[in-house]
Formats: structure tokens, C-alpha cells, sequence
């Protein structure tokens, strides 16, 4: 509850990153959601991940939509600057924030409803720019602010707490991301914390647009037999194609994977990523290989979680508007106005 | 044949163009009326064009005018009738003893014709295509020929043509040639064949100036450049999206580091007008100067992002070139019809800066100043320009700008004065002028974070839907708004010789045609101050001036006169006393039509005083 004040003190021992903070600096205001919802469990995630990169906490801008997963940047990383905007319209948002300033991290955090329904036409603009951010979507198949209605991502057939049988055809907000042309498309479940930590934390360091949808059970509407985003469904139909390790800096490779298990991806910063495969033919780089995987498994009902595409070598927005290395919102007039002088013979051509 | 005198003008008189959109003519036309302008004779020109590409048919008028008159005039003194489907009616539109000149090469029924004007056939087709083989050549350089001819038919010095072609195809020797060759062509014809020069001439004058020539919507352009502006995102609607086109072509010249070749700005085409917008608060969020640039449908879909940037208080610039509306309207014609839309525009309590620029002169200053209102207001500010100034070349004063100025950044909370141990409260009203603080996102690892949104929150930004403290909020947010009275432009105000309890507000595109009319007025025996709106909200010299006069007339470009309705609304004026002139068929509005409208009511107010009717 909002009137209930987070108590500031944390235990002596509490563990640092390299930067010396610790878990307690990435946190936020309690969440109001409710007991139990998976958003919180991403929330968790999200600090974790942030954590573990030793990310200074106020270099992040945290964007979102309308609704109850873009409620949640309010309950992590309390001392980045946060923007709870219009409904649908984080990527928009995100974009100007980005064009403005190259040097943050920008963490989108949407809703099924917000990115494949009112928001449908920004979420793929947003990708086929490339913008460099994090779009995270927690995905439950309802909109549960409304009290239970079917959203996009519902799958044909599946169940309302009602007992309402939906007949439209579900949106895979993955399968989009990836004919769009996201640099780094991935799924998880935000029951699977090991999976969804170091995927958010190898986005993160993704130069590019990197797309994470997460499935994330409503509690309160969507948990219920006859449903496909319940957590006994989603557990029961998860195929996880690999589980990763993110490695940056001075660690060194882990080397403690069983040869042959382990692909290493280099990312453009040279943050690495340990890909211990579960599918052993599945390879993250082949952008139109994935399409046809997650197709086939989609048929059979089943989840395909894990990285699903990297292109390590990425470019973004800036590149392909060759902006300058210094942000935007820092230049001044001596540098954006081109003066009087320039001014009078821009009049002397026009007589 | 002419049962009526010709018309016999010097520097004074309207020439219209009738042509088939797409044939090349617009160059040729433009042309006309800079080699005009050479001769040190004003003009003004208006491009009347369809909605379309090519086909349909598109007219290009001159108005002549020594007096430098440039609203439209209405009428037309000499047709130069290109087009067959509209001949009918263009030469039904001609003054009588005016002019039509036509391509005689295939002959017209004599009932194609009128008696009471001057008929000039120049067998264009045939000249051009006993020159020219290329059937594209022939359709460009036919445009070139009308133009000699017509040099020689108002007595144009034809070296002043020479040296604008030569000006624009400098570098291409080939087209420069062959261009001057065309010219003389038509020229010649017409000195060998017709009686030249016309009763219509133009004669060399000294009224130009060091005026320049140039359209609102590059000038407004222009303006973002000098005043600062970075990111640009826009979805292309007629008549807006030369605006993001000029800033393109302006960035691309004045805007790249010299060493890196790297570009200080950034410019996105939107998937639609919401991105546009989103875009532009994101960026203004995060500390740049941003702005779009749309008409009146892209207004509408802006809006709920408009009411955010007035409620969470992020600056916008919002450059709306307005065409007739409602709905899809006419999208090539102009009108003043976006005034309610943007004032108040979303939902709940919201009212938004309107900057009203005249001419290209002040799209550029308001352009540039835009940018500093919306820093220092942290809200949306409305460039409203229309398509009569924004498409149209337009004489106006040279553009100005004072190297010393700086950028008004608005109240900026730094990471030095959060270690001061300043209290930033994000909504928190620490000056009494309404307006708060901000940080910038990633100033400081501990102090000034907040969180944004659109829903209720109090002075320090946290969510609260405590009744006293929305109404707080809401309160701050009108005293900010009287804030930005004392910030905007102020309304210019030029009264009568005599004293009078008359008069009359304008604003926009309509000053031109306003003061020619006041002269129309003068000669009819009526006097009027006037007040030149620039800006809402409105300065308190409006109600002083409303007060002052027992009618006040407000001329407008819309159906349902916005403007008094805004002037009502905001000054709790009687508005019996406001009396609306309204013009609003698409066409910019003449002189004519405002002394007409003005002085039919004037003689109706003129009622015998009851004294004199009984002595």
C-alpha cells in the first residue's frame, strides 16, 4: 500500500556491487499490485538484473504505458526518473527520450493490452527503428486494471475467469518483434527468475532494440483452469531452447559448462553471454530459423522461452541518423545557432 | 469587339494563372512573380492548388501592388487560361475590360470568348513544338514561353528574367540557354506579332526594399533551427509537412559538426500524429528542445498527449499550419479554424499558449521564441500558422536575430543545487508564478528523481487523489497560465486619426487584407482602432480595449468566429458587443470583403439621432 513508507535501514551485511550499492539502492516504492502477481516477481527480477550490472541507478529512464505492469516502474529503481505516459504510447515516449539523450538506459515496461492492442502500431515502430532500450512486456493475456477482459495475447480458445470462451486469434508479440527486425528477442516466464535475470541483464547491455515478452500470470483474473497464461499452464508448456549467463567486464568466461553445452555470444560493448543450450539445434543467430521454430512449437501449444535472437552486432536509432556523440539536451546556442552572420545571407537569397 | 474600355493599370492590377497541376507550370509562375518583385515592385502571390499530384486543375495569382498591398485582392484584370477544363469559368472570372491570353494555336468558337475583354492568343503549342521534339521539354519550356510573352506584353525588362534564370540554374550551363532561348522565343513572338506593351504594365519602383521573399512554413522552420531545436518528429499532412522538410534542408546545411560530419539533431517521420507527439514529449522530457508540425486531424489525434503535457508539465512546441476543417475538410484551402481546438484542447480542465505570427517575419521570431515559452511554461505552446502564410511566398522584413541571446531554459533544478540542499518538489510552486522546478532525468544518483505521470500526484510528485490536492495543483496550474499572459507576445495596437467608439480585432493571416481595409474604411467615412492579437492567453490591453469601444468588430477565418468566442470565454465580455466578421469559403480573405462586411454595419449603426429627427 502507498501510505505505507518503505523503511530506509537494511541489514550491516548486506552484499555490494562494484559500484556499492546495494540490492536496497535499485528498489522502489511498495507495489500496489496485487499479492501474488507476476509483475512483481518481474519487478524483482528487473532490480536484480540491474544490480548485477552494477548500473548506476539514476541512468536509467524507466517509460511506460497505462496499466498494471506500467504501474510497476514506480516500485524499482526509485532514483531514476520514471514516466508513466499515455496508454499505448511508451515506445513513442521512449523514442524522443532516447533521441534526446544517447547516454541513459531506457527501460520500456509494458502490458499485453498497452503494446499489442492500443499500442500495437508504436510497439512495431518502435522495433523496426531500432531504437536502443529495453522493452520489457508482461504479458497475462488480460487487462486486469478493467477487471478481466481478454487482451490480444489471449490464445484462441482459452478461458475468462467468467467462463467466456475467446474466439479471436492471439497476437505473439515475439513472433512480430522478430519479422520487425528486433536486434534481441527473447520469452520468459516471470516464474522462472534464473531465466528472466540474466536475459533482462544481457538486454540491457544489448545495443539495439531488444524486446523481452514475459509471460506473467494475473492472480486475479487469469489463473484459472481454461486458461493459457496460468501458472500451472505455463509451467506445464514452457520449452526453454537455452538458460543464460551474462558476463561483463573482468569476469572471466565461465568455464564450468560441460564442452559443447555452451555458446558464448559477444555483445558490440563486450559484455559476453553464456548460452547453455537445452535445444541443442537451436541457434540464436538465425533470425528466420527462430520465426519457423517458435511457429512450429506455437502448433503444438507449446511456450518457447529463452534468447531466442541476437544480433550481436546491432545498430541503432543514432547510427542511422548519424547524431553526435554528445547528447542533444546538452547543446547550447553556440553550438545549434548557426547566428546573424549566417542569417544575412540567408535573407540576401531570398530577394 | 470590346464594348468596355481595357483596364489601364500601372504596378497595380491581379494576374491569375490557370493550370493543370503537375504540367511544370508552378517554376514558370514563380518566376513571373520574382522577376516582378525585380523591378522593385511588391507583389503578392497565392498558390491555389487541389489536393492531388497531377491532373486536376491548380491556379497561381499575382497581385501586383505598388501600395504593397498583399492580402488577396479578389478579382482577376488578366487570365493567362492553360487550362481547358477550367476555361469556362476563367473566363467568366476575368473584370470586365480585363485580359485573357491563351494558346491560339488551335482555333476557339467565338462564343468561347467575351466582349468586354482584351483577347491575346499566342499560339504556344505551335512555337513550342516547331522548337522542341521532347514531349517533356515541350510541356516545361511552353511555361517559359507564356512567360516571354507575357514580359513583352506588360512591358517587363526581360534582362531582370535573365539574370533570375541565370541565378537558378547557376552551374547548369546547358539548362541557363536553353531557358533564356525559350524566353525569347514567346518574347519575340509577341513584340513581332501583338500590340506591347498592354494598358497593364509593370514599371520599374523603388517599394521592395530590402524585404525578402519567403514562405511561413520555412520561415517557422528556420525559426526551430535558431531557437534551439534538436529533435523533430512529424507525420507529412498538407499544408504542415514542408515545415519538417524545411528543417530537414536547413539542418542539413547549418546543423552538421563541421569535423565528425555529424548531425546535432534529430528528425523522425512518426508512423502517425500520436507518435509524433509522444516523441516531442519524450524528447522534452528528457531536456531537448523538440517539436512537431501538423494541421487541424493531426491536432485532434494529438490531444490526449496535449493534456498530459499540460497536467505532468513537459514542454512542447506544436506547429499547427491550419487548413479547413472539419473533418478531412478542405486540405489545400486555408482558414483560422483550429482556434478552440488548440486552446482548450483535451479533455478535463486544460488551456494551452496560442502564438498568432502575421507573416513569415514573425513565424520565424515566434518559431524561435516557441521554444523558450515551452521551457520556461513547461507546457504545450501552439505555433498557429495557416496555409495562406505558410505555403505562400510572401514579402515580408528581413529576418532578424540578436547574436547575444541566450536560450531561456526554464527552471532547471542542476545536480549542483540538489548538493546545496535546494527542496525540489517537481510540482512545488516555490517563486508564486506557478511555475516548478524540474530535473532532468540522470542528474543526480540520489536526489531529484520523481516519478512522471498523468494521474493526480502532490507537490513532490507522489500519487495522491486527496481532493484539496488535485485542486491545489489545478490552481498552481491557472496562476501559470496568468504567468504566461506577462510572457507572450503582446497585442499591437494602431488607433484611428479621430477618436471613435469603434473597433476591430484581427489576427494571423488576415493582417494584410485588415490593412488595406482600413483605407477602404477611411474612404467611406468610417474610423477604427485595431488591435493585432499575437497570442493567448491574452494580455490585459484586450479587455482595456474592448472596454474602450462600445463595438469591437473581430475578423476572422472561420464559420463560427473562434476567436470572439475565446475573447468572450476569458473576459466574461457581453458579447453583443463583439461583432463577428467571418470569411470561411477557403479563399484568404480580401480587403474587399472586411470594408464591405465592416462598413455595411457601420451604415446601419448610423441611425438618425432622435433630436435632430424631431426639431
Amino acid at each position: 500500500m502507498t501510505y505505507i513508507a518503505k523503511p530506509k535501514f537494511h541489514h550491516p551485511g548486506l552484499k555490494k556491487n562494484e559500484l556499492g550499492y546495494t540490492h536496497r539502492d535499485y528498489e522502489g516504492k511498495i507495489s500496489t499490485l496485487c499479492a501474488g502477481c507476476g509483475h512483481d516477481s518481474i519487478t524483482a527480477s528487473i532490480i536484480e538484473a540491474c544490480y548485477e550490472l552494477s548500473i548506476e541507478p539514476h541512468r536509467v529512464a524507466k517509460i511506460s504505458g497505462i496499466g498494471c505492469s506500467s504501474k510497476t516502474p514506480d516500485y524499482f529503481l526509485g532514483n531514476s526518473h520514471g514516466f508513466n505516459s499515455v496508454h499505448g504510447r511508451m515506445p513513442s515516449v521512449l523514442t524522443g527520450a532516447n533521441l534526446a539523450n544517447r547516454d541513459l538506459i531506457y527501460l520500456g515496461v509494458s502490458g499485453d493490452g498497452d503494446s499489442a492492442s492500443i499500442g500495437f502500431g508504436q510497439f512495431a515502430h518502435s522495433i523496426r527503428r531500432g531504437v536502443n532500450m529495453t522493452y520489457i512486456v508482461e504479458n497475462n493475456g488480460v487487462y486486469g486494471l478493467t477487471k478481466g477482459q481478454f487482451s490480444a495475447t489471449a490464445d484462441r480458445g482459452s478461458k475468462s475467469k467468467k467462463g467466456v470462451t475467446n474466439t479471436d486469434n492471439a497476437i505473439d508479440l515475439v513472433a512480430i518483434a522478430l519479422q520487425l527486425g528486433a536486434t534481441f528477442v527473447a520469452r520468459s516466464f516471470s516464474g522462472d527468475k534464473t531465466q528472466l535475470v540474466p536475459l533482462i541483464a544481457a538486454a540491457i547491455r544489448h545495443k539495439g532494440a531488444s524486446f523481452i515478452d514475459v509471460i506473467s500470470p494475473c492472480i486475479a483474473f487469469n489463473n484459472h483452469a481454461g486458461s493459457t497464461k496460468s501458472f500451472d499452464y505455463v509451467r506445464e508448456h514452457n520449452d526453454a531452447v537455452n538458460r543464460l549467463d551474462v558476463l561483463v567486464g573482468r569476469d572471466p568466461i565461465a568455464v564450468d559448462y560441460a564442452p559443447g553445452t555452451v555458446q558464448v555470444v559477444e555483445q558490440h560493448d563486450g559484455s559476453k553471454i553464456a548460452l547453455r543450450k537445452i535445444d541443442a539445434d537451436y541457434d540464436p543467430h538465425d533470425r528466420l530459423g527462430a520465426q519457423t521454430f517458435l511457429a512450429r512449437h506455437a502448433a503444438k501449444g507449446q511456450i518457447v522461452t529463452g534468447l531466442l535472437y541476437v544480433d550481436p552486432e546491432a545498430e541503432d536509432l543514432h547510427e542511422h541518423l548519424n547524431t553526435v556523440e554528445t547528447p542533444l539536451n546538452t547543446l547550447e546556442a553556440d553550438t545549434l545557432c548557426p547566428g546573424s552572420a549566417v542569417l544575412d545571407k540567408i535573407n540576401a537569397s531570398l530577394r | 469587339m470590346s464594348d468596355k474600355k481595357p483596364i489601364s493599370s500601372v504596378n497595380d492590377f491581379v494576374v491569375r494563372f490557370a493550370n493543370v497541376n503537375g504540367s511544370g507550370s508552378a517554376s514558370a509562375n514563380e518566376m513571373f512573380a520574382r522577376a516582378i518583385l525585380r523591378h522593385g515592385v511588391p507583389v503578392s502571390p497565392r498558390n491555389i492548388f487541389p489536393s492531388n499530384i497531377q491532373g486536376l486543375p491548380t491556379w497561381y495569382e499575382v497581385r501586383v501592388t505598388e501600395d504593397g498591398h498583399l492580402g488577396a485582392r479578389g478579382g482577376v484584370d488578366m487570365m493567362v487560361a492553360m487550362n481547358p477544363q477550367t476555361w469556362d469559368k476563367d473566363v467568366a472570372g476575368i473584370e470586365p475590360g480585363g485580359y485573357l491570353f491563351y494558346d491560339s494555336t488551335k482555333p476557339m468558337p467565338s462564343t468561347k470568348f467575351r466582349d468586354d475583354i482584351t483577347v491575346i492568343g499566342v499560339p504556344l503549342t505551335a512555337i513550342t513544338n516547331s522548337t522542341y521534339t521532347d514531349p517533356r521539354q515541350r510541356q516545361l519550356f511552353k511555361n517559359i514561353i507564356y512567360l516571354g510573352a507575357l514580359s513583352a506584353l506588360l512591358d517587363m525588362d526581360a534582362k531582370l528574367i535573365e539574370q533570375l534564370i541565370g541565378e537558378q540554374y547557376k552551374g547548369k550551363e546547358k539548362l541557363l540557354s536553353s531557358n533564356v532561348h525559350a524566353l525569347h522565343l514567346g518574347r519575340d513572338w509577341a513584340l513581332q506579332n501583338l500590340k506591347c506593351p498592354l494598358g497593364l504594365r509593370i514599371k520599374k519602383s523603388d517599394k521592395v526594399g530590402d524585404r525578402i521573399f519567403i514562405e511561413g512554413n520555412s520561415a517557422a522552420a528556420l525559426g526551430a533551427v535558431y531557437g534551439g531545436a534538436t529533435v523533430c518528429a512529424w507525420y507529412p499532412i498538407t499544408p504542415s509537412s514542408s515545415v519538417a522538410e524545411a528543417f530537414t534542408a536547413h539542418c542539413k546545411k547549418y546543423r552538421h559538426d563541421p569535423e565528425t560530419g555529424k548531425a546535432k539533431y534529430a528528425i523522425v517521420q512518426g508512423e502517425d500524429e500520436l507518435a509524433s507527439i509522444g516523441i516531442v514529449i519524450g524528447a522534452s522530457w528528457n531536456g531537448a528542445r523538440a517539436f512537431t508540425a501538423t494541421s487541424g486531424p493531426g491536432i485532434s489525434l494529438m490531444t490526449e498527449f496535449i493534456g498530459l503535457s499540460y497536467f505532468a508539465e513537459i514542454p512542447a512546441v506544436i506547429m499547427n499550419i491550419q487548413r479547413a476543417g472539419p473533418s478531412t475538410g478542405m486540405p489545400t484551402r486555408t482558414q483560422q479554424c483550429d482556434i478552440i481546438a488548440c486552446a482548450y484542447a483535451s479533455h478535463g480542465d486544460t488551456k494551452h499558449v496560442l502564438l498568432f505570427p502575421e507573416d513569415p517575419a514573425e513565424a520565424f521570431e515566434f518559431a524561435a521564441a516557441a521554444f523558450d515559452l515551452a521551457e520556461r511554461l513547461q507546457t504545450t505552446i501552439f505555433l498557429m500558422l495557416d496555409l495562406d502564410i505558410g505555403m505562400n511566398h510572401r514579402l515580408c522584413r528581413p529576418l532578424k536575430w540578436d547574436d547575444a541571446k541566450q536560450y531561456d531554459r526554464g527552471k532547471v533544478m542542476t545536480a549542483e543545487m540538489l548538493d546545496e540542499g535546494r527542496d525540489f518538489g517537481r510540482y512545488l510552486d516555490v517563486d508564486g508564478d506557478g511555475i516548478p522546478y524540474r530535473t532532468y532525468p540522470g542528474t543526480h544518483p540520489t536526489k531529484g528523481s520523481y516519478f512522471t505521470r498523468g494521474t493526480s500526484r502532490d507537490r513532490y510528485a507522489r500519487y495522491s487523489e486527496e481532493g484539496s490536492v488535485y485542486a491545489d495543483n489545478m490552481q498552481r496550474l491557472m496562476r501559470k497560465f496568468e504567468t504566461a499572459q506577462d510572457l507572450v507576445p503582446r497585442p499591437l495596437q494602431a488607433n484611428a486619426e479621430r477618436p471613435t467608439k469603434y473597433g476591430v480585432i484581427y489576427f494571423g493571416s488576415t493582417s494584410p487584407a485588415m490593412d488595406e481595409a482600413i483605407g477602404l474604411l477611411e474612404a467611406r467615412g468610417h474610423q477604427l482602432d485595431r488591435m493585432r492579437i499575437r497570442a493567448f492567453p491574452f494580455h490585459s490591453s484586450v479587455a482595456s480595449f474592448l472596454a474602450e469601444h462600445d463595438f469591437v468588430y473581430v475578423v476572422e477565418q472561420n464559420r463560427d468566429s473562434q476567436l470572439r468566442q475565446l475573447i468572450v470565454n476569458e473576459n466574461g465580455i457581453d458579447p453583443v458587443r463583439l461583432v463577428p466578421i467571418v470569411h470561411y469559403d477557403g479563399t484568404p480573405i480580401t480587403a474587399r470583403f472586411i470594408a464591405k462586411a465592416i462598413g455595411d454595419h457601420q451604415d446601419h449603426l448610423k441611425v438618425t439621432p432622435l433630436r435632430k429627427a424631431v426639431s
